[in-house]
Protein backbone atom coordinates (compact mmCIF):
# COMPACT_ATOMS: atom_id res chain seq x y z
CA UNK A 1 0.00 0.00 0.00
CA UNK A 2 2.97 2.29 0.51
CA UNK A 3 4.72 1.13 -2.65
CA UNK A 4 4.40 4.57 -4.26
CA UNK A 5 6.48 6.13 -1.49
CA UNK A 6 9.05 3.37 -1.83
CA UNK A 7 9.15 3.80 -5.61
CA UNK A 8 9.80 7.51 -5.14
CA UNK A 9 12.61 6.80 -2.69
CA UNK A 10 14.16 4.39 -5.17
CA UNK A 11 13.99 7.01 -7.91
CA UNK A 12 15.58 9.59 -5.62
CA UNK A 13 18.43 7.33 -4.54
CA UNK A 14 19.04 6.02 -8.07
CA UNK A 15 18.94 9.48 -9.65
CA UNK A 16 21.49 10.76 -7.15
CA UNK A 17 23.78 7.83 -8.01
CA UNK A 18 24.07 8.60 -11.70
CA UNK A 19 27.60 9.84 -12.43
CA UNK A 20 27.64 13.55 -13.20
CA UNK A 21 30.01 13.09 -16.15
CA UNK A 22 27.42 11.29 -18.29
CA UNK A 23 24.72 13.78 -19.26
CA UNK A 24 21.32 12.56 -20.54
CA UNK A 25 22.10 9.02 -19.51
CA UNK A 26 19.40 6.40 -19.55
CA UNK A 27 19.09 3.99 -16.67
CA UNK A 28 18.35 0.57 -18.10
CA UNK A 29 17.88 -1.43 -14.95
CA UNK A 30 17.59 -0.96 -11.20
CA UNK A 31 18.63 -3.94 -9.11
CA UNK A 32 16.80 -4.40 -5.83
CA UNK A 33 16.88 -6.91 -3.01
CA UNK A 34 13.57 -7.31 -1.25
CA UNK A 35 13.02 -9.73 1.60
CA UNK A 36 9.89 -11.81 1.57
CA UNK A 37 9.02 -10.48 5.01
CA UNK A 38 9.18 -6.87 3.83
CA UNK A 39 5.75 -5.36 3.39
CA UNK A 40 6.28 -4.80 -0.32
CA UNK A 41 4.39 -6.34 -3.22
CA UNK A 42 6.80 -6.48 -6.17
CA UNK A 43 4.10 -6.08 -8.79
CA UNK A 44 2.67 -3.00 -7.05
CA UNK A 45 6.14 -1.58 -6.76
CA UNK A 46 6.75 -2.05 -10.49
CA UNK A 47 3.44 -0.41 -11.30
CA UNK A 48 4.19 2.60 -9.07
CA UNK A 49 7.75 2.86 -10.31
CA UNK A 50 6.58 3.02 -13.90
CA UNK A 51 4.28 5.93 -13.10
CA UNK A 52 6.61 7.80 -10.75
CA UNK A 53 9.67 7.49 -12.99
CA UNK A 54 8.11 9.30 -15.94
CA UNK A 55 10.20 12.29 -16.99
CA UNK A 56 13.09 11.21 -14.78
CA UNK A 57 16.36 9.54 -15.86
CA UNK A 58 14.77 6.32 -14.62
CA UNK A 59 11.91 6.39 -17.11
CA UNK A 60 11.58 3.03 -18.82
CA UNK A 61 14.09 1.32 -16.55
CA UNK A 62 13.43 -2.25 -15.58
CA UNK A 63 13.07 -3.03 -11.88
CA UNK A 64 14.96 -6.21 -11.22
CA UNK A 65 13.82 -7.60 -7.89
CA UNK A 66 15.78 -10.32 -6.18
CA UNK A 67 13.46 -11.78 -3.54
CA UNK A 68 15.33 -12.84 -0.44
CA UNK A 69 13.96 -15.77 1.53
CA UNK A 70 13.24 -15.48 5.24
CA UNK A 71 16.04 -17.34 6.99
CA UNK A 72 15.96 -17.94 10.73
CA UNK A 73 18.44 -19.34 13.23
CA UNK A 74 17.43 -20.93 16.50
CA UNK A 75 19.17 -19.37 19.50
CA UNK A 76 18.81 -22.61 21.43
CA UNK A 77 20.01 -25.28 18.98
CA UNK A 78 21.59 -23.12 16.24
CA UNK A 79 19.50 -24.77 13.52
CA UNK A 80 19.04 -22.62 10.44
CA UNK A 81 16.08 -22.90 8.11
CA UNK A 82 14.03 -21.04 5.52
CA UNK A 83 10.67 -19.88 6.87
CA UNK A 84 8.10 -20.47 4.17
CA UNK A 85 4.92 -20.09 6.19
CA UNK A 86 3.70 -18.17 9.22
CA UNK A 87 5.51 -20.29 11.80
CA UNK A 88 8.42 -18.72 13.64
CA UNK A 89 9.29 -21.52 16.04
CA UNK A 90 12.26 -23.83 15.56
CA UNK A 91 11.35 -26.95 13.61
CA UNK A 92 14.11 -28.91 15.35
CA UNK A 93 13.68 -28.06 19.03
CA UNK A 94 10.45 -26.02 19.05
CA UNK A 95 12.14 -23.04 20.72
CA UNK A 96 10.64 -19.64 20.07
CA UNK A 97 13.96 -17.88 20.58
CA UNK A 98 15.06 -17.23 17.03
CA UNK A 99 17.01 -14.66 15.07
CA UNK A 100 15.78 -13.58 11.68
CA UNK A 101 18.91 -13.64 9.51
CA UNK A 102 17.34 -12.40 6.30
CA UNK A 103 14.00 -11.53 4.81
CA UNK A 104 13.50 -7.92 5.93
CA UNK A 105 15.68 -6.43 3.18
CA UNK A 106 14.53 -3.49 1.12
CA UNK A 107 17.75 -2.52 -0.55
CA UNK A 108 18.80 -0.85 -3.74
CA UNK A 109 21.90 -2.69 -4.89
CA UNK A 110 22.89 -1.03 -8.14
CA UNK A 111 21.76 0.68 -11.29
CA UNK A 112 22.79 -0.16 -14.83
CA UNK A 113 23.21 2.68 -17.28
CA UNK A 114 23.61 2.52 -21.05
CA UNK A 115 27.33 2.12 -21.82
CA UNK A 116 27.37 4.61 -24.65
CA UNK A 117 24.82 6.92 -26.10
CA UNK A 118 22.96 4.87 -28.64
CA UNK A 119 20.52 5.94 -31.27
CA UNK A 120 18.19 2.98 -31.28
CA UNK A 121 14.85 3.58 -29.60
CA UNK A 122 14.22 0.24 -27.94
CA UNK A 123 16.78 0.04 -25.18
CA UNK A 124 14.75 -2.63 -23.41
CA UNK A 125 15.18 -6.35 -24.04
CA UNK B 1 -2.85 -24.05 9.70
CA UNK B 2 -0.19 -26.33 8.39
CA UNK B 3 1.67 -24.99 5.42
CA UNK B 4 2.44 -27.43 2.70
CA UNK B 5 -0.42 -29.81 3.46
CA UNK B 6 -3.16 -27.64 2.02
CA UNK B 7 -4.98 -28.28 -1.19
CA UNK B 8 -5.59 -24.65 -1.96
CA UNK B 9 -3.60 -23.31 -4.83
CA UNK B 10 -1.90 -20.05 -4.07
CA UNK B 11 -1.64 -17.73 -7.02
CA UNK B 12 1.14 -15.25 -6.62
CA UNK B 13 0.47 -12.60 -9.18
CA UNK B 14 3.81 -10.93 -9.01
CA UNK B 15 5.58 -14.12 -9.95
CA UNK B 16 3.28 -14.81 -12.87
CA UNK B 17 3.68 -11.32 -14.17
CA UNK B 18 7.41 -11.45 -13.85
CA UNK B 19 8.71 -11.98 -17.33
CA UNK B 20 11.86 -13.77 -16.26
CA UNK B 21 11.76 -17.48 -15.37
CA UNK B 22 12.78 -16.56 -11.86
CA UNK B 23 12.58 -19.42 -9.41
CA UNK B 24 13.03 -19.05 -5.66
CA UNK B 25 16.21 -17.14 -5.45
CA UNK B 26 18.64 -18.46 -2.90
CA UNK B 27 21.41 -16.18 -3.97
CA UNK B 28 21.89 -13.03 -5.91
CA UNK B 29 23.46 -14.41 -9.03
CA UNK B 30 21.02 -12.65 -11.32
CA UNK B 31 21.81 -9.27 -9.87
CA UNK B 32 25.40 -9.81 -10.81
CA UNK B 33 24.44 -10.46 -14.40
CA UNK B 34 24.70 -7.10 -16.03
CA UNK B 35 22.68 -6.42 -19.14
CA UNK B 36 24.86 -6.28 -22.21
CA UNK B 37 25.81 -2.79 -23.26
CA UNK B 38 25.32 -1.38 -19.81
CA UNK B 39 27.57 -0.27 -16.99
CA UNK B 40 26.65 -1.23 -13.47
CA UNK B 41 26.96 1.34 -10.72
CA UNK B 42 26.96 -0.13 -7.22
CA UNK B 43 24.81 1.65 -4.68
CA UNK B 44 23.91 -0.81 -1.87
CA UNK B 45 21.63 1.35 0.25
CA UNK B 46 18.55 0.66 2.25
CA UNK B 47 15.62 2.24 0.43
CA UNK B 48 14.08 3.42 3.71
CA UNK B 49 17.31 4.72 5.21
CA UNK B 50 15.98 8.28 5.18
CA UNK B 51 13.14 7.14 7.42
CA UNK B 52 15.51 5.13 9.59
CA UNK B 53 17.82 8.11 10.13
CA UNK B 54 14.87 10.31 11.03
CA UNK B 55 13.56 7.62 13.40
CA UNK B 56 16.95 7.49 15.12
CA UNK B 57 16.83 11.29 15.56
CA UNK B 58 13.33 11.05 17.01
CA UNK B 59 14.45 8.31 19.39
CA UNK B 60 17.33 10.47 20.59
CA UNK B 61 15.02 13.47 21.05
CA UNK B 62 12.56 11.42 23.09
CA UNK B 63 15.33 9.85 25.17
CA UNK B 64 16.86 13.27 25.87
CA UNK B 65 13.50 14.37 27.27
CA UNK B 66 12.88 11.13 29.16
CA UNK B 67 9.82 10.28 27.10
CA UNK B 68 8.64 6.71 26.60
CA UNK B 69 7.03 6.34 23.17
CA UNK B 70 4.43 3.67 22.44
CA UNK B 71 3.45 2.96 18.85
CA UNK B 72 -0.06 1.50 18.79
CA UNK B 73 -1.06 -0.27 15.62
CA UNK B 74 -4.10 -2.26 14.56
CA UNK B 75 -6.59 -2.92 11.84
CA UNK B 76 -9.36 -0.34 11.48
CA UNK B 77 -12.14 -0.68 14.01
CA UNK B 78 -10.32 -2.81 16.58
CA UNK B 79 -11.10 -0.30 19.33
CA UNK B 80 -7.73 1.46 19.65
CA UNK B 81 -9.18 4.86 20.40
CA UNK B 82 -11.58 3.62 23.10
CA UNK B 83 -8.74 1.63 24.63
CA UNK B 84 -6.55 4.72 24.61
CA UNK B 85 -9.22 6.92 26.17
CA UNK B 86 -9.56 4.41 29.03
CA UNK B 87 -5.80 3.94 29.32
CA UNK B 88 -5.21 7.69 29.59
CA UNK B 89 -7.90 8.03 32.24
CA UNK B 90 -6.21 5.30 34.29
CA UNK B 91 -2.59 6.47 34.08
CA UNK B 92 -2.91 10.26 33.75
CA UNK B 93 -3.09 10.99 37.44
CA UNK B 94 0.51 9.85 37.88
CA UNK B 95 2.04 9.75 34.38
CA UNK B 96 2.23 12.83 32.15
CA UNK B 97 0.87 11.80 28.76
CA UNK B 98 0.57 13.14 25.24
CA UNK B 99 -0.94 11.60 22.14
CA UNK B 100 -0.21 11.74 18.44
CA UNK B 101 -3.06 10.27 16.46
CA UNK B 102 -2.87 9.46 12.78
CA UNK B 103 -5.77 9.15 10.40
CA UNK B 104 -6.10 9.68 6.71
CA UNK B 105 -8.96 12.12 7.34
CA UNK B 106 -11.06 13.63 10.17
CA UNK B 107 -10.18 14.79 13.67
CA UNK B 108 -12.78 12.54 15.31
CA UNK B 109 -10.24 10.47 17.22
CA UNK B 110 -8.37 13.55 18.44
CA UNK B 111 -11.65 15.03 19.68
CA UNK B 112 -12.38 11.87 21.66
CA UNK B 113 -8.87 11.72 23.10
CA UNK B 114 -8.71 15.42 24.01
CA UNK B 115 -11.35 14.79 26.71
CA UNK B 116 -8.54 13.16 28.73
CA UNK B 117 -6.84 16.52 29.11
CA UNK B 118 -3.64 15.22 27.49
CA UNK B 119 -2.15 17.25 24.64
CA UNK B 120 -3.29 15.64 21.39
CA UNK B 121 -1.84 16.19 17.94
CA UNK B 122 -3.90 14.91 15.05
CA UNK B 123 -2.09 13.98 11.87
CA UNK B 124 -4.18 13.72 8.75
CA UNK B 125 -2.05 12.02 6.16
CA UNK B 126 -3.99 13.45 3.24
CA UNK B 127 -1.65 16.39 3.77
CA UNK B 128 1.20 13.93 3.26
CA UNK B 129 -0.22 12.18 0.23
CA UNK B 130 -2.86 10.12 2.01
CA UNK B 131 -0.31 7.72 3.42
CA UNK B 132 -1.41 4.47 4.98
CA UNK B 133 1.12 4.70 7.81
CA UNK B 134 2.94 7.28 9.93
CA UNK B 135 6.54 7.81 8.91
CA UNK B 136 9.31 9.19 11.11
CA UNK B 137 9.34 12.67 9.54
CA UNK B 138 5.63 13.06 10.25
CA UNK B 139 6.20 12.16 13.91
CA UNK B 140 9.06 14.66 14.10
CA UNK B 141 6.76 17.39 12.85
CA UNK B 142 3.95 16.39 15.20
CA UNK B 143 6.28 16.14 18.21
CA UNK B 144 7.30 19.73 17.53
CA UNK B 145 3.82 20.74 18.66
CA UNK B 146 4.18 19.06 22.06
CA UNK B 147 6.11 20.36 25.07
CA UNK B 148 8.15 17.22 25.67
CA UNK B 149 9.49 18.55 28.98
CA UNK B 150 6.10 17.74 30.44
CA UNK B 151 5.61 14.34 28.86
CA UNK B 152 6.63 10.94 30.22
CA UNK B 153 4.46 8.79 27.97
CA UNK B 154 3.81 9.64 24.34
CA UNK B 155 1.32 7.34 22.69
CA UNK B 156 1.20 7.29 18.90
CA UNK B 157 -2.07 5.92 17.59
CA UNK B 158 -1.00 4.80 14.15
CA UNK B 159 -3.24 4.54 11.14
CA UNK B 160 -5.55 1.52 11.18
CA UNK B 161 -3.64 -0.87 8.93
CA UNK B 162 -1.81 -4.10 9.68
CA UNK B 163 0.57 -3.93 6.72
CA UNK B 164 2.47 -0.70 6.14
CA UNK B 165 2.97 0.69 9.67
CA UNK B 166 4.96 -2.47 10.51
CA UNK B 167 7.62 -1.41 8.04
CA UNK B 168 8.19 2.12 9.38
CA UNK B 169 10.22 2.83 12.49
CA UNK B 170 9.07 6.13 14.00
CA UNK B 171 11.52 6.25 16.90
CA UNK B 172 9.30 4.44 19.39
CA UNK B 173 10.36 2.38 22.43
CA UNK B 174 7.67 -0.27 22.13
CA UNK B 175 5.06 -1.41 19.67
CA UNK B 176 1.67 -2.81 20.49
CA UNK B 177 -0.74 -4.42 18.06
CA UNK B 178 -4.43 -4.36 18.92
CA UNK B 179 -6.86 -6.84 17.44
CA UNK B 180 -10.42 -7.56 18.44
CA UNK B 181 -12.50 -10.68 18.78
CA UNK B 182 -14.79 -9.55 15.96
CA UNK B 183 -11.91 -10.19 13.55
CA UNK B 184 -10.60 -13.56 12.39
CA UNK B 185 -8.53 -15.72 14.73
CA UNK B 186 -6.02 -16.12 11.90
CA UNK B 187 -5.15 -12.43 11.58
CA UNK B 188 -1.67 -12.98 13.05
CA UNK B 189 -0.98 -15.55 10.34
CA UNK B 190 -2.20 -13.19 7.63
CA UNK B 191 -0.09 -10.28 8.85
CA UNK B 192 3.03 -11.98 10.23
CA UNK B 193 5.35 -8.98 9.97
CA UNK B 194 3.11 -6.86 12.19
CA UNK B 195 2.94 -9.52 14.88
CA UNK B 196 6.64 -10.20 14.55
CA UNK B 197 7.75 -6.58 15.07
CA UNK B 198 5.45 -5.83 18.00
CA UNK B 199 6.34 -6.20 21.68
CA UNK B 200 2.85 -6.96 22.94
CA UNK B 201 -0.58 -7.79 21.56
CA UNK B 202 -3.97 -6.78 22.85
CA UNK B 203 -7.06 -8.86 22.16
CA UNK B 204 -9.87 -6.36 22.59
CA UNK B 205 -13.67 -6.54 22.92
CA UNK B 206 -13.72 -9.71 25.02
CA UNK B 207 -17.07 -8.52 26.44
CA UNK B 208 -18.54 -9.66 23.10
CA UNK B 209 -17.30 -13.24 23.40
CA UNK B 210 -20.64 -14.66 24.61
CA UNK B 211 -22.22 -13.55 21.33
CA UNK B 212 -19.51 -14.80 19.01
CA UNK B 213 -17.99 -18.08 17.96
CA UNK B 214 -14.52 -16.73 18.49
CA UNK B 215 -11.82 -19.15 19.57
CA UNK B 216 -9.56 -17.17 21.91
CA UNK B 217 -7.18 -20.08 22.39
CA UNK B 218 -6.72 -20.40 18.65
CA UNK B 219 -6.07 -16.66 18.29
CA UNK B 220 -3.46 -16.71 21.06
CA UNK B 221 -1.89 -19.83 19.58
CA UNK B 222 -1.61 -18.05 16.23
CA UNK B 223 0.01 -15.01 17.83
CA UNK B 224 2.52 -17.24 19.62
CA UNK B 225 3.28 -19.06 16.39
CA UNK B 226 4.50 -15.77 14.95
CA UNK B 227 5.99 -14.34 18.14
CA UNK B 228 6.39 -17.02 20.81
CA UNK B 229 7.24 -14.82 23.79
CA UNK B 230 4.89 -11.94 23.14
CA UNK B 231 2.61 -10.95 26.01
CA UNK B 232 -1.06 -11.06 24.99
CA UNK B 233 -3.55 -8.97 26.96
CA UNK B 234 -7.15 -10.07 26.69
CA UNK B 235 -9.36 -7.17 27.64
CA UNK B 236 -12.42 -5.12 26.95
CA UNK B 237 -11.85 -1.43 26.49
CA UNK B 238 -15.57 -0.93 26.99
CA UNK B 239 -16.06 -2.77 30.28
CA UNK B 240 -12.39 -2.44 31.33
CA UNK B 241 -12.32 -6.14 32.14
CA UNK B 242 -8.74 -7.39 31.94
CA UNK B 243 -7.30 -3.87 31.98
CA UNK B 244 -5.08 -4.45 35.01
CA UNK B 245 -2.31 -6.52 33.40
CA UNK B 246 -2.18 -4.19 30.38
CA UNK B 247 -1.82 -1.10 32.56
CA UNK B 248 0.80 -2.83 34.73
CA UNK B 249 2.84 -3.70 31.63
CA UNK B 250 2.60 -0.15 30.33
CA UNK B 251 3.53 1.41 33.68
CA UNK B 252 6.52 -0.90 33.99
CA UNK B 253 7.74 0.04 30.52
CA UNK B 254 7.38 3.77 31.24
CA UNK B 255 9.17 3.40 34.58
CA UNK B 256 12.06 1.53 32.98
CA UNK B 257 12.58 4.35 30.51
CA UNK B 258 12.14 7.43 32.68
CA UNK B 259 14.21 6.12 35.59
CA UNK B 260 17.20 5.48 33.40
Amino acid sequence: MHEMGIAMQIIEIASASIPKDVPDVRVERVNLKIGKLAAVVPESLRFCFEIASKETPLAGAELHIDEIPVVARCKACQAEWVISGPVFTCASCNSGQIDILSGRELNIESIEIAEEESNHEDGQQ
Amino acid sequence: MKMGSNKIQIVRHHKDFHKMPHTHSQGSTEVGTVKSGTREIKIVRRVLDVNEKMAAQNRQLFTDHGVFVLNMMSSPGSGKTTMLVKTLAAVMPDIECAVIVGDICTTNDADRLAVSGAPVVQINTDEFGGDCHLAAHVIEKAAGGIDLHHVQLLIVENIGNLVCPAEFDIGEDARVVVLSVTEGEDKPLKYPLMFRVCDAAVLNKIDLLPYLEYDVEDAVKNIRQIHPDMPVFQLSAKSEEGFGPWLAWLRRKVDQKIKR
